[in-house]
């Protein structure tokens, strides 16, 4: 095959890979060819048709044309330039000339070359002259379409078809007044719009805006700096653009390019009024603004008391999977070190923990196996407990275009979720029996003899008791008990084995559970079986929740390790600690979340500290924890905004938010990223890590790290597995660890020729059926989870205008057969009641529910979904709630 | 009816059919196009039949609707046959009249066409010029069965090039045959249609389609609408025979949802078609099969355009595909093979097969051979369909079957080629119409419109008005057709307004120009035509209007009208019809009509009684 090809442009001698587009080639040979409609993101549209050149006498667009060996091509002949002169000329003339009060003045193209073509006089302006004259539409909560300044070039059509799959842009009319919309000129509300605003990213000429862009800046007022979204875990780059300290766009992704909802429009929090801007120390029923010196030497004094007379292992701490490594490295090190307990743990307990304990036993390391870019080329995705467009949409794209790149596609989750509606299979099982359709998916891939025999035998263990095991889910018997169709099981089974690549994604539908890490373990058995693991685009890859709860885990922030997995209980890894930080670590593995409220409630802790956490609403059985938070002697809280569990705090430390602070987020495929400072933080609040190291310092430890950076240094010279990180290291696209050495290129995908233990480990998981199950009283199953426009608990999210427009409270989702037999109608209100408790919520009547299953949001404190789950029984190993089902019953208020 | 299971069987039906008729059977054909139908051919048939039986006759003659006969402006027209006994103009009230003349073996000369030139009476179809100068191939049947008929169509030997292609020709005979034949695409391109297909039966894939474009959408035009109409089975049987020929097992005829009849007797026949096993699986006994199906196009002009057409059947938005993209013959529909013939190339494709392509060559030149359709209108005594050799001079079309100008005066142009066709002058109506000669002539074959234009036509406006027609239809994605047509069309408005400038028309070549090399699809690269071929032929008459006067006398703005003095008598008739009140004067004194209030409606001109107001 032919490397390269070799032609001429303008005379001048170039040489390109077959399949350039002539565009690109001048652009190599620093040619500059004039173009409007196309963008390197999109597949080419040749229709602005300024981009025409002469290729061996015929005119192309440069865009679409491939080039030719030995082809000469012109981009500056006299009868191109006189075209393209007029074709400017005709978009000018249907352009409003309002470049003086335009936001896209000086960062235009069509400006640019209206300019360096010289259109003083337009010769088809006159009196004669018609130009498209239409208001501006804003029915929507982000977007501000000015139809006038669209030049059609339709990059935003091609960004909502190619990139993002929505399709809800398109061309309507004919003729002059075409255009360009949604169907029927709808407003985005009434379409599939995500509002993700890659079509904002990629309008030329300032027709797709931000609302309330406009007169915050052009864009050479504005300054800006790379960072990390604060929200999910799906670790999307974002360019900040800032005029002055203030936030005016965002930009950015993983591909430099691809955002969602948040991470394009949700930057309105970090400026909000609601801030804290000073700290707080509780007062009677209120509290008080205070100093900063009154309010460490506070929490310092108290927390010394409770240690003096109770002992350390009665003071807990939760560490926080939104604050970066370095402060989550040394809120651990604070608890173990200047506290003296285990006790620290933090929300990854309620979300994947059975996942780091169950990929942990199976092969030796509990993250994401393999990079999100990676499953585009996956043949086989089998998607299960994860509603990724929502949750993760970045993945989601990913899972999109590996559809779209000919993958089959299969989603088993109880709801009817977006992404089942691109599936070529969609099985819905019975919440809370997922080990029993992964044992029926390994008894049929073993039945048929689907299995990979060679990998089994060189590569795992386990394998006997584990074949034992699955014979018994014979597909009528998972039938039975989840109510998946035989033949479909099989189907499925065929499908992911036989694939050359396939790849197994998944979320808190399989963790949440009091099963969670069986869940997990049967997931890891599967891939085990059939060798779709240790290669690129293929793996078992949880999808992690928060912007760095794959870090806040690294870092130790959980009862039972050091940073870097190193298990408290192994006396090496606890001395080479002891020997770093100079004091004797506590011997045993402390207490996870749920177990600290339990001991809060039983008085066995006394004192708590909760970096940028919120348990009154993230965590199972509110009730139960607002009960323990209230017993604390003392409770500090270090957050951002007064959240509902600041309120219940002795003092509040007012902290600086990712924008205000300079770190590392690591995110769920492993990458260390970094975090950079854009502007300072309101008032008087400081960066987590300062003020740690303020009260370590109070309290007899000194710690005097000068920046992040060397924070960064200790981190690597006592975590193997980031060992070779450093900040000089992360100025471009981060590193994936493991990254033992200063000159190791990071690790896209784990266990290549050898499992991190050695052996990938079966593990017979029999099925334990749901802790709870519906009954007559209760006779609904309750499933919990994210939507794409809230995060969390919302103390980011529901202080962002538009996406509270859009979604301002909490429903219950409930199939329509089911609201009718209640007499319930959408919109509805209704109260939802467990063992626990109740709320009152609007009823959604939708197919996406499962019959006999209700699903609740859980970001909204005010009708907190956590009121209705339960906190005990936990899963045995990971200490788990059942979050994703337990029983409640529905009524119409 | 029983499943044909073989070639044989197919013949023996036919064999049958034609036994079972009376040589001398004796048929009123009634022409059922859509244009007779307006005028009431439907009712005309009912009382046909209805006469029919009431004189005791219908076991000796059948009434039958029929497709278009072609001279549609003289229509309802009804031809009797054996003799061919043509009546013209006939209103549902002449059944009886009709009937009885036949019952007495009489003509019911009321009812003749009358020779404009001549002055007499013609009787039959064959002998009136409008038909003796045409070559009709395609439309051979039309005015002679009844295309609600599978039989018909089988008794004049329908469906037998099927029966011979799979009986005797492999699939490259077939395409050898159309190749040979010269067939080129009767859509207005030009390909050679043998060509085409070759191509098509070299891309690799298994899954292939055949599609009959019938987004017939020039104005006016209505040759495929006919052929649909009036003789279904023909275009089946010739994308069954190209289907055979490229592999394709499955087909599409889009069809405008404006051509309702069209589309109804397509269904049916595809039904019937389908019941002898003359479609879907095993046809007539062969492994060969074809899954026929109509999709109704919703009306976009630009939706002729190949790869419009493919993607307004695929559900998207009908817009061409800019190039370099694959041909439709490598990745058409859902990205297969398919090869795309309009209805007219398509029907012209059974008698290639069962004729040959020597026989084919007979008619038409050297290199555009056969016949082509057109619709003629304008300023012409026999407006209609007719379908004559290629080759044929423009003349002998306009004065030899149109019979030239209705008032007897000359023509003063030709537009040819429909919305995206040129006009030529009186001074090239020689010229012999094929792709090549039109083209170079700044015209275009298009699909077959042809309009004649007499003296009172303005060429600017004429060209104002095609080009609203293609800015209206431009599907908006390219630049220079969504806003060049426009800028151009703004231009023409306003010298027909008398506001051009001496710089216009340099503008209007100019951008034609950049319309025409720029844009992305055939609609924009022809759209200009209609502007730079007057503004080629007819230079003068845009000067004209820009020294402010319309040579034609049809620009309003343009026009004066005044009193002529010596000849007005004062009556004030003009100034009681003067809607704007632009006329004064005092009785038995001439009166005087204000340029500035006046809105040149030219009532004033039919009130004077005695002529005394003029129009300049």
């Amino acid at each position: 095959m032919k490397t390269q090809v070799r032609l001429a442009i303008d005379g001048q001698d170039v040489e390109v890979p077959p399949g350039t587009s002539i565009l690109d080639a001048a652009h190599a040979a620093g040619i500059e060819i004039p173009h409007l409609c196309h963008h390197p993101h999109l597949t080419p549209a040749g229709i602005c048709r300024l981009c025409l050149v002469e290729a061996d006498g015929k005119l192309v667009t440069a865009c679409r044309q491939p080039v030719r060996d030995g082809m000469a091509v012109r981009t500056d002949e006299e009868r191109v330039r006189r075209i393209r002169r007029a074709v400017l000329e005709l978009i000018l003339s249907d352009h409003p000339q309002d470049c003086l009060t335009c936001d896209e003045n000086g960062a235009c193209p069509l400006q640019r070359y209206a300019y360096e073509y010289g259109i003083e006089e337009n010769r088809f302006l006159g009196p004669d002259h018609e130009r498209r004259r239409v208001p501006p539409r804003e029915d929507n909560p982000f977007i501000r379409y000015e139809a006038e300044k669209c030049i059609l070039c339709c990059r935003c059509v091609r960004a909502c078809a190619d990139i993002q799959g929505r399709h809800v842009l398109g061309f309507a009319g004919r003729g002059f007044p075409t255009s360009v919309g949604p169907a029927l000129a709808r407003p985005l509300t009434e379409t599939n719009c995500e509002f993700c605003g890659q079509c904002v990213a990629v309008c030329p000429v300032g027709a797709l805006r931000a609302k309330g862009r406009r007169f915050q800046g052009r864009e050479w007022e504005l300054r800006t700096v790379r960072t990390v979204c604060p929200f999910c875990g799906c670790g999307c780059r974002l360019v900040l653009h800032l005029k002055g300290p203030r936030i005016v766009r965002v930009s950015g992704g993983a591909d430099g390019f691809r955002l969602c909802v948040k991470g394009r429009f949700g930057m309105g929090f970090v400026h909000h009024k609601d801030r804290l801007r000073a700290p707080l120390i509780r007062n009677g029923d209120g509290s008080r603004e205070a100093n900063w010196e009154e309010a460490l030497s506070l929490v310092a004094r108290r927390l010394t008391e409770i240690v003096a007379q109770y002992g350390p292992d009665a003071v807990a701490g939760l560490a926080s999977a939104k604050c970066t490594n370095e402060e989550n490295y040394l809120f651990q090190k604070f608890m173990r070190a200047v506290v003296g307990t285990s006790h620290v743990d933090h929300c990854a307990r309620l979300c994947h923990a059975p996942t780091v304990a169950g990929l942990a036993r199976a092969f030796g390391s509990g993250a994401m196996t393999n990079s999100t870019a990676e499953i585009e080329s996956s043949d086989c995705v089998l998607v299960t407990g994860s509603n990724t467009t929502e949750a993760h949409p970045i993945v989601a794209q990913a899972i999109h275009q590996a559809v779209r790149n000919g993958a089959t596609l299969i989603v088993v989750d109880p709801r009817e979720i977006e992404l089942a509606d691109i599936a070529h299979l969609h099985l819905r099982q019975r919440p809370g029996t997922d080990v029993a359709w992964l044992n029926g998916l390994a008894h049929v891939i073993l039945a048929e003899g689907l299995w990979n025999e060679a990998f089994v035998a060189e590569r795992c263990e386990g394998f006997d008791e584990f074949q034992r095991t699955v014979k018994e889910y014979t597909p009528q018997r998972v039938e039975e008990i989840t109510g998946i169709p035989a033949e479909e099981l099989r189907e499925v089974a065929r499908a992911y084995a036989r694939a050359k690549r396939g790849t197994i994604i998944f979320s808190m539908g399989i963790t949440q559970h009091t099963t969670g890490t069986d869940n997990v373990l049967a997931l890891a058995n599967l891939a085990l079986l059939t060798g779709h693991i240790g290669r690129p685009s293929t793996g078992v890859n949880p999808l992690r929740g928060q912007n760095n709860v794959q870090g806040a885990c690294d870092m130790g922030g959980l009862p039972n390790v050091l940073p870097g997995y190193q298990p408290v209980a192994d006396p090496t890894a606890r001395e080479k600690f002891q020997e770093a930080w100079g004091v004797n670590l506590p011997e045993g593995p402390g207490l996870t979340v749920v177990e600290m409220m339990e001991a809060a409630l039983a008085g066995e802790i006394k004192g708590m500290v909760i970096m940028g956490e919120n348990p009154m609403v993230s965590d199972p059985d509110i009730r139960h924890v607002e009960e323990a938070l209230r017993r604390l002697e003392f409770l500090a809280v270090l957050d951002i905004f007064p959240s509902e569990t600041a309120e219940l705090a002795h003092v509040v430390l007012p902290a600086a938010s990712f924008a205000e602070k300079d770190g590392t987020f690591t995110s769920t495929e492993r990458r260390v990223q970094r975090v950079r400072k854009a502007l300072p933080p309101p008032g008087e609040a400081r960066a987590d890590w300062e003020i740690l190291c303020e009260l370590s310092t109070r309290m007899g430890h000194p710690m005097d790290y000068g920046s992040p950076a060397e924070i960064m240094a200790e981190i690597a010279s006592l975590t193997p597995i980031y060992g070779g990180i450093s900040y000089d290291r992360l100025e471009g696209a981060g590193l994936q660890w493991p990254c033992p050495t200063p000159d190791h290129p990071g690790t896209p995908f784990l266990h290549a020729g050898k499992f991190t233990r050695g052996k990938g480990r079966f593990h017979a998981v029999p099925y334990r059926g749901p802790a709870e199950v519906p009954d007559a009283e209760y006779p609904f199953v309750l499933t919990t989870g994210r939507i794409l426009w809230h995060f969390h608990s919302r103390t980011m999210t529901g202080r962002v205008a538009g996406l509270q427009e859009l979604v301002p409270e909490a429903y219950v989702e409930i199939h329509p057969a089911d609201a009718a037999a209640l007499g319930i109608a959408d919109r509805d209100r209704v109260r939802v009641s467990s063992r626990r408790g109740t709320i009152e919520v609007r009823a959604s009547v939708t197919e996406h529910a499962l019959p006999g299953t209700v699903f609740i949001p859980f970001h909204f404190g005010e009708a907190a979904a956590n009121v209705l789950t339960p906190s005990d029984p936990l899963d045995p190993v990971a200490k788990m709630p059942a979050l994703k089902a337990c029983a409640v019953r529905v009524d119409r208020i | 009816m029983a499943r044909l299971r073989h070639p044989a069987e197919l013949a023996a039906l036919a064999e049958g059919l034609v036994r079972a008729r009376k040589r001398d059977q004796v048929s009123i054909t009634v022409c059922g196009g859509t244009g007779c139908r307006a005028f009431g051919s439907g009712e005309l048939a009912a009382g046909l039949r209805e006469e029919v039986d009431k004189q005791h006759l219908s076991g000796e003659v059948e009434v039958k609707l029929t497709g278009c006969h072609g001279l549609c402006e003289r229509g309802p027209i009804v031809v009797i046959q054996p003799e061919g006994l043509f009546y013209a103009g006939l209103r549902p009230e002449d059944a009886a009249a009709v009937v009885r003349a036949l019952a007495h073996g009489q003509v019911a000369d009321q009812f003749l066409y009358v020779d404009p030139e001549s002055g007499e009476p013609v009787l039959r179809e064959e002998d009136i010029p409008f038909y003796r100068k045409q070559k009709r191939l395609v439309l051979a049947a039309n005015g002679r069965i009844d295309p609600t008929s599978i039989e018909d169509y089988i008794a004049i030997g329908g469906y037998q090039a099927l029966a011979k292609a799979l009986s005797s020709m492999d699939p490259e005979q077939v395409v050898g045959e159309v190749k040979r034949a010269g067939l080129r695409g009767r859509g207005g391109a030009g390909f050679p249609t043998g060509v085409k297909w070759e191509h098509c039966c070299r891309a690799t894939g298994e899954k292939r389609y055949v599609i009959c474009n019938g987004d017939e959408g020039d104005p006016g035009a209505y040759m495929d609408r006919s052929v649909v109409e009036g003789n279904p089975h023909l275009v089946i049987e010739g994308m069954l025979v190209g289907a055979y020929a490229i592999g394709a097992d499955e087909g599409i005829v889009y069809v405008r949802a404006e051509y309702p009849l069209a589309v109804e007797n397509l269904r049916l026949a595809i039904a019937q078609a389908e019941e002898l096993g003359l479609l879907g699986k095993g046809i007539l006994g062969s492994g060969f099969s074809l899954r026929l199906r109509v999709f109704e196009g919703a009306g976009a002009f630009v939706c002729g355009e190949s790869t419009a057409l493919v993607a307004s059947i695929e559900g998207n938005r009908g817009m061409p595909r800019p190039l370099p993209r694959p041909r439709t013959t490598e990745a058409g529909l859902w990205g297969s093979p398919t090869v795309i013939n309009n209805v007219e190339t398509w029907a012209n494709v059974p008698a290639i097969i069962t004729q040959g392509a020597d026989w084919f060559r007979c008619f038409g030149t050297e290199r555009s051979p056969g016949t082509k359709i057109f619709s003629l209108t304008g300023d012409v005594r026999n407006a209609g369909l007719i379908e004559v050799p290629m080759g044929i001079t423009l003349r002998e079309l306009v004065y030899g079957i149109g019979g030239g100008s209705r008032d007897g005066g000359s023509s003063k142009a030709v537009q040819i080629g429909g919305p995206s066709g040129g006009c030529l002058p009186a001074g090239l109506l020689d010229l012999p119409i094929d792709y090549e000669s039109l083209t170079d002539a700044g015209a275009m074959m298009g699909s077959g419109g042809l309009v004649v234009l007499d003296e009172d036509t303005c060429m600017v406006d004429m060209a104002r008005y095609f080009l609203e027609f293609t800015q209206a239809e431009s599907c908006g994605q390219c630049t220079p057709c969504r806003l060049g047509t426009k800028r151009m069309l703004e231009i023409l408005t306003r010298i027909t307004r008398g506001r051009g400038r001496k710089e216009d028309l340099d503008l209007l070549v100019e951008l034609g120009e950049t319309v025409a090399t720029g844009s992305l699809c055939g609609l924009g690269q022809t759209a200009p035509n209609p502007v730079t071929s007057t503004l080629r032929y007819f230079r003068d008459e845009y000067e004209a209007h820009l020294d402010g006067r319309c040579p034609a006398g049809t620009c309003r703005e343009l026009v004066t009208y005044t009193v002529n003095a010596e000849l007005c008598v004062g009556c004030g008739l003009c100034a009681k019809g003067c809607p704007q009140g632009a006329i004064s004067g005092e009785p038995r004194s001439p009166y005087r009509i204000e340029p500035r209030l006046c809105s040149r409606c030219g009532a004033c001109v039919s009130a004077c009684a005695k002529g005394a107001i003029s129009k300049q």
